[in-house]
């Protein structure tokens, strides 16, 4: 056990020792590791993108614009603009619903992805699978044309069962994206009928 | 009994006769909560495994230097160490784990496996027995929590380690809290008629 009688210095001087040692350690780490985070959480958000918008060459997490709290990425392949990556954040069941949502130059919808959720296991999580229909079934629609709300609120799209505060708040991300996606894009809004 | 068998049975110890989870029943709030899936009870254990034999060595070889009053204090200032230097890695290599276990990993320290032995065994004990409790019991509890999640796993998604060989959606109250509790109970029923008969 403590062989060292508890003085007032003999406490001090082994905290303080203590606390160095591993501050001068944590710090040590946390410089090897800064790069790799970094990177993976890149990779991360670069995934999301590739996943929403079609093929693209250019770096999309360059072309970002922030509007709000949304953040619009431009996907290009040569000059033209092929896809837009809209990242936005709403509010689920269980928590905040970070969601990406990809749109053609004509604001179709291209699709989607779900970064991060805390929504029920089993019920609202399943908002993380692509062919749930409410993901399945945005594909393809253009919001100017469609109504992207759930059934019970007299739109087009099927909730998940079970989970329609989840479905409600995924859509409403899409709708926000939208939204942020059309005052950013004046080529969309030129082709807009009056 | 040869010193080598001793050694083994250190680690036998932390596995069977002082399984945190069946047999202490510590640190029950990681248990219950992260354990929706074999794969997450399995990178719980093995984060923890890593924290506890690391704070077991580095506590043992300390503890001499250490002045009584000011034991507890320094103890979790190594195991907070540990835990952070554990969650920088997980977020820079595993970043997918890390993402599904989020909260539960700096809650590690708090774990009171992980204080309970720093107290109990290695500020007692040489470095080397230490550094055995801390892989025996971390093993124990990387056991126990595979196990719940396996369990819980099959019964609420029909699927083992992500592995879905049962179609359809499954019990849903075994992935949610209640379903844990559940499980934890009669997995318990069964450690102990097990291992009354052994014993």
């Amino acid at each position: 056990m403590a062989a060292r009688p508890s003085t007032f210095g003999n406490m001090v001087l082994a905290l303080t020792v203590i606390c160095l040692v591993c501050a001068g350690l944590l710090g040590l780490v946390q410089h090897v590791t800064a790069d790799a985070i970094a990177r993976s959480d890149q990779q991360k958000e670069n995934a999301a993108i590739a996943a929403v918008v079609p093929a693209f060459d250019n770096d999309p997490l360059q072309e970002r614009t922030q509007v709000g709290d949304a953040v619009v990425f431009t996907a290009r392949s040569g000059e033209s603009a092929v896809g837009y990556a809209v990242k936005v954040r709403t509010g689920g069941f269980g928590g905040p619903l970070v969601m990406m949502v990809g749109f053609t130059p004509d604001g179709t919808i291209y699709n989607t992805s779900v970064i991060s959720h805390a929504e029920t296991p089993g019920l609202g999580a399943k908002i993380t699978d692509p062919q749930i229909q409410p993901r399945a079934q945005v594909v393809g629609k253009n919001p100017a044309t469609s109504v992207i709300a759930v059934r019970k609120d007299r739109g087009e799209i099927d909730a998940i069962t079970a989970s329609t505060i989840t479905s409600r708040a995924f859509l409403k991300g899409i709708n926000l994206a939208y939204d942020v996606f059309r005052t950013l894009n004046p080529e969309n809004n030129e082709q807009q009928p009056q | 009994m040869s010193s080598n068998r001793s050694k083994w049975s250190l680690v036998l110890d932390g596995i069977i006769k002082n399984n945190p989870t069946f047999v202490l029943v510590l640190g029950m709030c990681p248990t219950l909560g992260t354990t929706s899936s074999a794969l997450n009870g399995l990178g719980m254990g093995v984060a923890t495994l890593f924290v506890l034999v690391l704070s077991n060595i580095c506590i043992s070889a300390v503890a001499r230097f250490i002045p009584d009053k000011v034991r507890i204090p320094s103890y979790i200032v190594i195991i907070a160490t540990f835990v952070t230097l554990v969650e920088f890695l997980m977020k820079a290599y595993v970043p997918a784990l890390y993402e599904t276990l989020g909260l539960f990993i700096p809650l590690i320290v708090v774990n009171c496996i992980v204080l309970g032995r720093a107290e109990a065994f290695a500020n007692k004990n040489s470095v080397a027995d230490s550094a055995l409790d801390g892989l025996g019991i971390g093993l124990g509890f990387t056991i126990a929590l595979t196990v719940l999640g396996l369990c819980r796993e099959l019964l609420g998604n029909g699927s083992l380690f992500g592995w879905k060989f049962i179609p359809g959606d499954g019990m849903l109250a075994f992935v949610l809290a209640p379903g844990a509790f559940l499980v934890l109970g009669y997995l318990m029923v069964l450690f102990r008629k097990l291992t009354r008969k052994t014993a």
